[in-house]
């Protein structure tokens, strides 16, 4: 079988010699192998040139490694989380990961109040819980170059929401920069810091899933310079922001905003491409790319700066131009500041402002003649995600979908308990929301209200931003339930340690917090461990916690089945005794991806030996059972068994 | 060097479609090609349907296939070489593992699976090159290079050498599985396209 992305083997890398363009004809040249090294595995080597072939989160981590970074932190989120997992395999780099992006933005201030140059990483939604130093790191200024990296998601592929975070440069008063590309990202970082440094100021990065997540030709730049060593230099009337101090950094700031702009007309960063003038497109980001495929002809002005704006450039674009277009994804963001200098263009009336665009839809919305004929989709059953086989989350939610409770969710694989047939999650909003929204909810209805209302929050979501929120329903009196889901691990992005798992970022022992301990800490008195697999035995003990009217937390215990340890412990099946299953369902309604229903065709139930009445039979798919066995503590009729030891 | 061509990939998570798509695009790029391949993570990593985007040519910009621009399509599961009607056009030709595997809703009853759902490309003018890669792979020793077998059925689609695959699958694949991935390669190509 062909290995996975498994970072740490050893990998063999062919060098294409010698090609001749249409015959292909290929003499291979060094086969190596060698330690973990980021840039030999993504090596190309085309007709003209060797380069890498990267995504664009592994070019940030590139390009940070270029920049010399010294501590890099962040909270895995989706599209971000490949930029820490990357830049951790470089040497020379402190990275970690922080239980919350608040946290990781403070350590990376930190580091580069410390003069290190200083990297922080984090989804769309990261930046709203990183919002409060964001804001006003941006009066402080800088040591080391600091850089903060935010993901977007237009379209939602993986979020909450499609927040458009070029408004927090804007509003944070910092400079952004938004690559297109793989190979524009890695340049990007290093100028990132160089800015940061040359204008004393946190600079943003920002890409989104279609720069993250996208694979491209990445050309390296070479070894990082050398820096100097992080040293302490006090400097209070510039990091202690206390109003009288702050009133005179706010100045600065405005100062440091002013230079940006000038700069801004001279930078690289900014460019015409010059054209047909008869249209002419302000662009930036990945919609730059879908402008030059849809009108590979006309003039551009590509904005690599997003903020501040360079006004004499766009004045002088939009007066060489007939008519001026703004092409931009979510937001009208430039189009809004571009009108507010008084200059006329389209933009949003034509481009839609909801989910991502593409070539096409950019084509259209100015040429609306354009559209062609296309298939109509076929209707199909669909293939929503699902909860893995043997996945400890479904023995939760498989018990709540039966007890009447309203459940109040939270950020992570269980958020798919949504789904039928479970449909066991009735609200879920941001990171840590799932406690005080229960404890909102208890209040509100009053007597009896709690236990109607159960809270579930993960185990790195706990930490992240439930922690308060339990603090404050102990403090402030309400007894709704709270069920930590511990699976030992951060799931949803992919396998990431937190707090609580044991393990730092780069797979090094770490201290593990001990939930317990700290739910009875906080104040709960009330604190039951369960095995989610025995789901029998769960029942009961989420019953006698939901009927009690004091704070009262179930921790259920039981590691990710993607976690490496449980992959490797070669899991043994279970299968069904077809001649005992009556078709109850009870199995099928835990919403397996290992178990399915054959339903049995007029007579067929008789005709095998089945009650008449009986509507069909259940069976296990041994090669996709993960060992879990809920579906057995569920069987009343001895249907399912499990196998021998595999060998 | 100047063609240019959008490759869907679409399949059920681990199936081994994101490396199917790296090894064709590692190919494509030995053989002078610019490229670029958008995947989504995620979501689709938990069972849902998957897809990888490749786009190569002399100078790509956009990393999204548009609708109605996909020139081939590889279909690791049989149905979802339907799913994605709209990025077809009348000649696109799909290359499908006629594997089928059961959807939540089939799973448990409350839906049907298909039948004959390749007759929805047939009849709308898209060439369809059906196989069971599972078997071939399994005949040349491993179930799990079907992936493979797949990249092999491509290959013969695309105007790059089968010498430059080999190249990429040898430097690819750790050494203990070499072997059989060649074998696995070897066997799609030779499935006629």
């Amino acid at each position: 079988m062909l290995a996975g992305n498994c970072l740490f083997r050893v990998v063999c890398v062919v060098t294409v010699a010698s090609i001749e363009a249409s015959s292909a004809t290929i003499a291979a040249g060094g086969i190596c192998c060698y330690e973990p090294d980021t840039e030999q595995e993504h090596l190309v080597t085309t007709p003209d040139r060797t380069a890498l072939w990267m995504s664009g989160n592994e070019a940030i981590a590139l390009g940070a490694h270029e920049a010399g970074v010294g501590v890099a932190s962040g909270y895995p989120g989706t599209p971000s989380t490949e930029i820490m997992e990357n830049l951790v395999r470089y040497p020379g780099v402190y990275c970690e990961w922080a239980p919350n992006e608040k946290v990781g933005l403070e350590v990376a201030i930190g580091a580069s109040f410390a003069g290190a140059r200083a990297l922080a990483t984090m989804k769309h939604v990261g930046v709203n819980v990183a919002a409060d130093p964001l804001f006003t790191a941006s009066y402080t200024g800088v040591g080391g170059g600091l850089v903060v990296v935010t993901a977007d998601d237009p379209e939602m592929h993986s979020s909450q929401n499609e927040q458009d975070n070029r408004n927090y440069a804007f509003a944070a008063k910092l400079p952004m920069l938004e690559p297109s590309d793989p190979s524009e990202a890695r340049e990007m970082v290093v100028q990132a810091f160089a800015l940061s440094e040359e204008l004393d100021t946190p600079v943003m990065l920002r890409v989104t899933t279609r720069v993250s997540h996208v694979k491209g030709v990445v050309q390296p730049a070479g070894p990082a310079p050398t820096r100097p060593a992080p040293e302490i230099s006090r400097n209070p009337a510039k990091l202690v922001m206390l109003p009288a101090l702050a009133r005179k950094r706010r100045a600065v700031v405005e100062e440091r905003m002013g230079r940006c702009r000038a700069l801004a007309e001279t930078t690289p960063l900014n460019r015409i491409e010059a054209g047909d003038s008869r249209r002419g497109f302000i662009t930036g980001g990945v919609a730059y790319l879908y402008v030059k495929e849809a009108f590979p002809e006309a003039a551009v002005l590509k904005l690599g700066m997003s903020w501040p704006l360079p006004e004499k450039m766009i004045r002088e674009f939009a007066a060489s131009v007939e008519e001026l277009f703004v092409v931009e994804e979510l937001d009208p963001f430039l189009e809004t500041h571009i009108k507010a200098m008084g200059i006329p263009c389209r933009g949003k009336e034509l481009i839609p402002s909801q989910g991502e665009l593409n070539t096409a839809i950019v084509r259209q919305a100015i040429d609306p003649a354009s559209a062609p004929e296309l298939f109509a989709p076929v209707e199909l059953p669909g293939r929503p995600p699902n909860m893995c086989a043997g996945c400890p989350h479904r023995g939760i939610f498989f018990n709540l979908s039966r007890m009447k409770v309203f459940v109040s969710g939270d950020i992570g694989c269980y958020t798919l308990g949504f789904l039928p047939p479970l449909s066991a999650m009735d609200a879920c909003v941001c990171m840590g929301a799932s406690i005080p929204i229960a404890h909102g909810m208890v209040k509100a209805l009053g007597e009896g209200g709690h236990s109607q209302v159960v809270s579930v929050i993960g185990d790195s979501t706990f930490i992240h931003s439930g922690i308060t929120g339990l603090i404050n329903s102990v403090y402030n009196n309400s007894a709704a339930t709270l069920i930590i889901l511990d699976n030992r691990i951060t799931a949803m992005t992919g396998q990431q340690h937190n707090p609580a798992s044991g393990g730092a970022i780069g797979g090094d022992t770490a201290n593990r917090l001990d939930l317990e301990a700290l739910c009875r800490a906080v104040g709960v008195r009330h604190v039951y461990k369960v095995n989610p697999h025995d789901v029998v035995e769960t029942r009961k003990v989420l019953k006698e916690a939901v009927a009690l009217d004091e704070p009262s937390v179930v921790i259920s215990e039981a590691p990710c089945v993607l976690l490496p340890e449980m992959k490797e412990r070669r899991p043994v099946s279970y299968y069904t005794r077809q001649e005992n299953c009556v078709g109850c369902m009870s199995c099928i309604r835990l919403g397996c991806p290992a178990i399915s229903w054959t339903a049995f065709k007029e007579g067929e139930a008789e005709a095998r030996g089945y009650r008449r009445t009986q509507k069909g039979v259940s069976k296990i798919d041994e090669i996709v059972c993960n060992d879990c066995g809920q579906c057995a503590s569920l069987c009343k009729f001895n249907a399912i068994t499990r196998g021998e030891a595999k060998e | 060097m100047n063609e240019a061509g959008n490759i869907l990939f679409s399949g059920v998570g681990g199936q081994g479609i994101l490396l199917a798509s790296e090894i064709t695009a590692y190919a494509l790029l030995a053989a002078g090609y610019d490229a670029k391949k958008s995947e989504v993570h995620g979501m689709a990593q938990r069972g849902g349907s998957v897809t990888a985007q490749l786009r190569y040519g002399p100078r790509v910009y956009s990393p999204l296939i548009d609708p109605g621009q996909a020139d081939i399509q590889m279909a690791f599961e049989m149905m979802e070489a339907v799913r994605y009607l709209p990025y077809l056009h009348p000649g696109s030709k799909v290359i499908v593992n006629t594997q089928k595997i059961l959807p939540p809703a089939v799973a448990t009853g409350q839906a049907e699976y298909p039948e004959e759902v390749l007759g929805e490309l047939t009849r709308r003018g898209i060439v369809v090159i059906p196989l069971d890669a599972f078997a071939l792979a399994r005949e040349v020793g491993e179930a799990k290079t079907a992936n493979v077998v797949m990249v092999g059925v491509l290959s013969s689609l695309l105007p790059i050498a089968a010498e430059v695959y080999r190249q990429v699958i040898a430097a690819r694949v750790p050494e203990r599985f070499r072997e059989v991935n060649l074998r696995a390669f070897a066997a799609g190509r030779n499935v006629s396209a």
